[in-house]
């Protein structure tokens, strides 16, 4: 493996600022997006309705239990978290009075001790004051044994929790771990006194009438069909502007953009336009329809602990011989975003320097002739006695993946490898067969990054890979010592700038190995109604509703 | 009449645990289960996972997990839903008033024109009339209701703009008049195919009732044609549609799969797909028994109000 030191300089003035965000100085430079400025004396009467429609329902409505990513629209409207991330993937102060951090003495020098100071002014919904209590409460209820929580990674190393005043709390961390700070922009506040008095928080009646802190109160909700809430007007944060906020439930993709078309949905969330209909709905008047890259990577994920992916020289082949532009533009019509990497391109930690894939099918023939993978009698290469044959697989009925997976198929043919497909309904592809690496090879959209934090440990680290007795999701089985190290090292380290370099080190040995076959970063057609301003993509949430708080309708 | 209860009460309850333990059967060998919606989440741990299969009961052999759940059903509990853990029972009743209004009307319509063609049908047999409706029958029982819905919608939504293309009501507008706009087309479409099935039974059960001694007794005596119709072969042609509509009622509960989905109504039929999409067993359990109970209620209250119009039929 030949290795290049990583002093490239891609840093830009927009990386700069990003930094001194980072660095504490939010406040100063980045654009007040969650604080309501504090000179701000009129407040306007939220006015209007909008209605976002999503193909999943939205059922769990207490933040802190398992839940899919469609429920996040609902909880990032009727809750608060102590941090949230921006689109620029900075992190901003929300409940918490300032962003932790090292330079301010949020958290020590040895990354164990955290402090965060509280905005004294937030009320629940119910008019309770919010307080050091309620923080306290809700890290206690994520490590409940009892309680069906949602990722305990992060949470579990916390100890030692002590409210110091209505304002302020501290913790411990069992180990220094950078990443929490990240965990905690998903991590929302539950309220200590109605949840306490509860025997059994999952079956607890908040669950299915959530009390927050958010833009948006609970209102009501006709199962099947939608969720229906209502503005805060005491909200602390900046809005919100719209008087009622709707979540509709329409399980058909292609009913769901009808109607998006007649009118009857005002913004498409989750999952969004389909890429079949990007062309027309770009041409809709009086609607905003746009291309944004998600956090996930589209990919052909290969079982490392398969014979056939073992030797470096066939992975490399593969790759060569995927069209991924013909793909991405014939297939997909056009949405997508050619990647090499892992990490989302609007990451602080995203690596712009990694070596462009080719397609070209002589040298991915030659490749594995050099490899000493020779042609069969049926055409299909072999090396001692392993065929270059493979199985993918994928969920049924995604269409377009199904397109791609026939259109592989048929150029691997051409370098002497065979593709069989086999697809499986989703309940049974993401059970034990993707989890217990159980598949050949998958196509797949992964998201690497939790809450938006550039450790990708549970994915990329040896001891992630369950098959093998490990805990984690390193569903692929890869391995390799230099990207184990790094990534320990990164998930200690708190400098932002520090740990760029660890993860950009960590993107070039992954494209170099390629242990899965990068297709395109993950793209969403978002489509909005013309008027609806204050709307803001965000790659680094899982819901184009993050911030309803700041939709208002133009006058 | 007490020992027909019983006896039938005891045959229902074997069918009851036999359908049970069919159904717990089936859903726990798909392979894949409550957990793979998280199998893609990057946050989401072998470990968490774990976890939450052990607070749900689910690393326990499948037979444990069966008697606990036949257990508690038995004292009342229902069990709790694995994806927002809201009691199963108030799940169902959440849902169950879109689909009664849904099948509800869509069965008033289906049993009026049903009867009424069919009846037509058999009193002016091999006329223009008859044959057109067993036309239209077959071809109604042969096209997908799916298909029916896409064209209803095609037509009266999108091309005249007559008719709602979805969804139970408009957000914000709860009126009455609402509710039965939205209600025309999905009730049309679902009652299609039962018009037909309404009206091919009813035409059987007239022709036999015509043909009947007592009919041609009637006419020897001089009755009207109509006052026959009315008094002698309508009132024994309904006799086998009561056990018809004994087999047909527990639908009205239970949805419909495809015109829901269709028609983005969020009645039991959706809540069904959606939850074996997200295996949530309980749920899934929970309808399963609510429908097998239906179906055995109706069909015995159909045997007794049989027995209770027609002195000839005795209940042993």
């Amino acid at each position: 493996m030949t290795r290049q030191p990583t002093t490239t300089s891609n840093y830009s003035r927009r990386d700069a600022l990003r930094m001194m965000a980072i660095g504490g100085a939010a406040s100063l430079i980045a654009p007040n997006l969650l604080g309501k400025p504090a000179f701000a004396g009129t407040t306007t009467k939220p006015t209007g309705r909008v209605v976002v429609g999503l193909s999943q329902e939205p059922t769990v409505f207490n933040p802190l239990m398992a839940h899919i990513e469609v429920d996040d629209a609902v909880h990032f409207s009727v809750f608060d978290a102590l941090v949230r991330m921006d689109p620029e993937g900075v992190l901003q102060p929300n409940l918490a009075a300032e962003v932790p951090s090292q330079k301010n003495g949020g958290i020590s020098e040895d990354g164990l001790n955290w402090r965060v100071r509280l905005r004294d002014d937030v009320h629940w919904h119910d008019g309770e004051p919010f307080t050091a209590e309620d923080v306290k409460f809700t890290l206690e209820l994520i490590t409940n044994p009892k309680f069906r929580a949602w990722r305990t990674s992060g949470h579990s190393l916390v100890e030692d929790i002590k409210v110091v005043s209505p304002t302020e709390i501290t913790w411990r961390m069992k180990e220094a771990f950078a990443p929490y700070l990240s965990f905690l922009a998903e991590t929302f506040m539950v309220p200590k006194h109605i949840l306490e008095k509860e025997a059994d928080p999952n079956t607890a009646a908040f669950n299915q009438a959530p009390i927050g802190t958010g833009a948006f109160k609970w209102n009501q909700r006709v199962a099947g069909d939608h969720i229906e809430l209502v503005a805060n007007p005491d909200y602390v944060g900046d809005g919100p502007y719209v008087e009622q906020l709707v979540f509709k439930y329409i399980p058909d993709m292609t009913v769901l953009y009808t109607q998006f078309k007649s009118g009857d949905v005002d913004l498409v969330d989750q999952s969004y336009i389909t890429a079949d209909h990007y062309a027309e709905a770009r041409d809709l008047p009086d609607r905003v329809v746009t291309l944004e890259t998600g956090a996930s990577l589209e990919s052909i994920y290969l079982n490392l602990g398969r014979p056939q992916f073992k030797d470096l020289a066939v992975r490399q082949a593969l790759y060569a011989a995927m069209d991924r532009k013909a793909i991405v533009d014939t297939i997909y019509y056009g949405v997508g975003t050619l990647t090499e990497t892992f990490m989302p391109k609007e990451s602080y930690y995203y690596n712009p320097n990694l070596p462009v894939q080719e397609f070209n099918l002589d040298r991915a023939r030659q490749i594995l002739d050099e490899a000493g993978w020779v042609p069969g009698p049926d055409g299909i290469r072999a090396k001692d006695g392993v065929r270059l044959s493979f199985t993918n697989s994928t969920t049924s009925g995604n269409n377009l993946r199904e397109q791609t997976q026939q259109f592989l198929q048929q150029t691997f043919a051409e370098i002497g490898v065979e593709m069989k497909i086999s697809n499986l309904p989703p309940a049974v592809m993401w059970g034990e067969f993707w989890l217990k690496s159980q598949f050949d090879t998958a196509m797949v959209g992964v998201t690497y990054l939790i809450a938006a934090d550039p450790d990708a440990t549970n994915r990329l680290h040896t001891k992630a890979i369950a098959a093998q007795g490990g805990h984690g999701s390193n569903t692929g089985q890869y391995s390799n010592p230099e990207v184990d190290a790094l990534l320990e090292k990164g998930a200690r380290i708190f400098d932002p700038e520090e740990r760029r370099g660890i993860y950009n080190r960590v993107q070039e040995i992954v494209r170099h190995d390629l242990p899965f076959l990068p297709l395109s970063a993950l793209t969403n057609v978002l489509g909005r109604k013309k008027g609806l301003d204050g709307f803001e993509p965000n790659a680094n949430t899982r819901t184009a509703s993050w911030h309803a708080a700041g939709w208002k309708w133009k006058a | 009449m007490r020992g027909f209860l019983l006896n039938r009460l005891s045959q229902s309850l074997v069918l009851l645990v036999i359908v049970s333990i069919i159904g717990f059967g089936i859903l726990n060998l798909l392979p894949g289960g409550p957990l793979a919606q998280f199998g893609l989440d990057p946050g989401m741990t072998q470990q968490d996972i774990e976890r939450l299969k052990g607070l749900l009961g689910l690393d326990r052999p499948i037979w444990i997990q069966y008697l606990d759940w036949a257990w508690r059903l038995v004292h009342g509990d229902w069990g709790h839903s694995f994806r927002d853990g809201a009691p199963v029972l108030q799940v169902i009743g959440s849902h169950l008033f879109a689909t009664l209004l849904l099948m509800g009307s869509s069965t008033v319509i289906a049993i009026s024109v049903g009867a009424w063609i069919g009846i037509r049908g058999a009193t002016r047999r091999y006329s223009l009339f008859d044959y057109l409706a067993t036309v239209g029958a077959m071809v109604a029982l042969s096209v997908p209701t799916f298909w029916f819905g896409l064209v209803g919608i095609y037509v009266f939504s999108l091309k005249l703009g007559w008719l709602p293309a979805g969804n139970m009501s408009e957000i914000g507008d709860d009126s009455i008049l609402g509710y039965l706009h939205h209600l025309i087309l999905p009730s049309v479409v679902l009652s299609l195919v039962h018009v037909a099935i309404w009206s091919r039974y009813m035409r059987t059960a007239t022709l036999d009732a015509i043909s009947q001694d007592f009919v041609k007794t009637a006419r020897a005596k001089g009755l009207s044609e109509r006052r026959i119709l009315m008094k002698h072969v309508v009132g024994n042609a309904l006799l086998p549609m009561i056990t018809l509509a004994g087999m047909q009622l527990p639908s009205i509960l239970t949805g419909a799969l495809v015109t829901e989905t269709v028609f983005t109504w969020p009645g039991m039929g959706r809540l069904f797909l959606d939850s074996l999409g997200y295996s949530d067993y309980p749920v899934v359990m929970g309808l399963l028994m609510f429908s097998a109970l239906l179906v055995i209620l109706c069909n015995l209250i159909a045997d007794v109000v049989v027995a209770l119009v027609d002195p000839r039929i005795r209940l042993a």
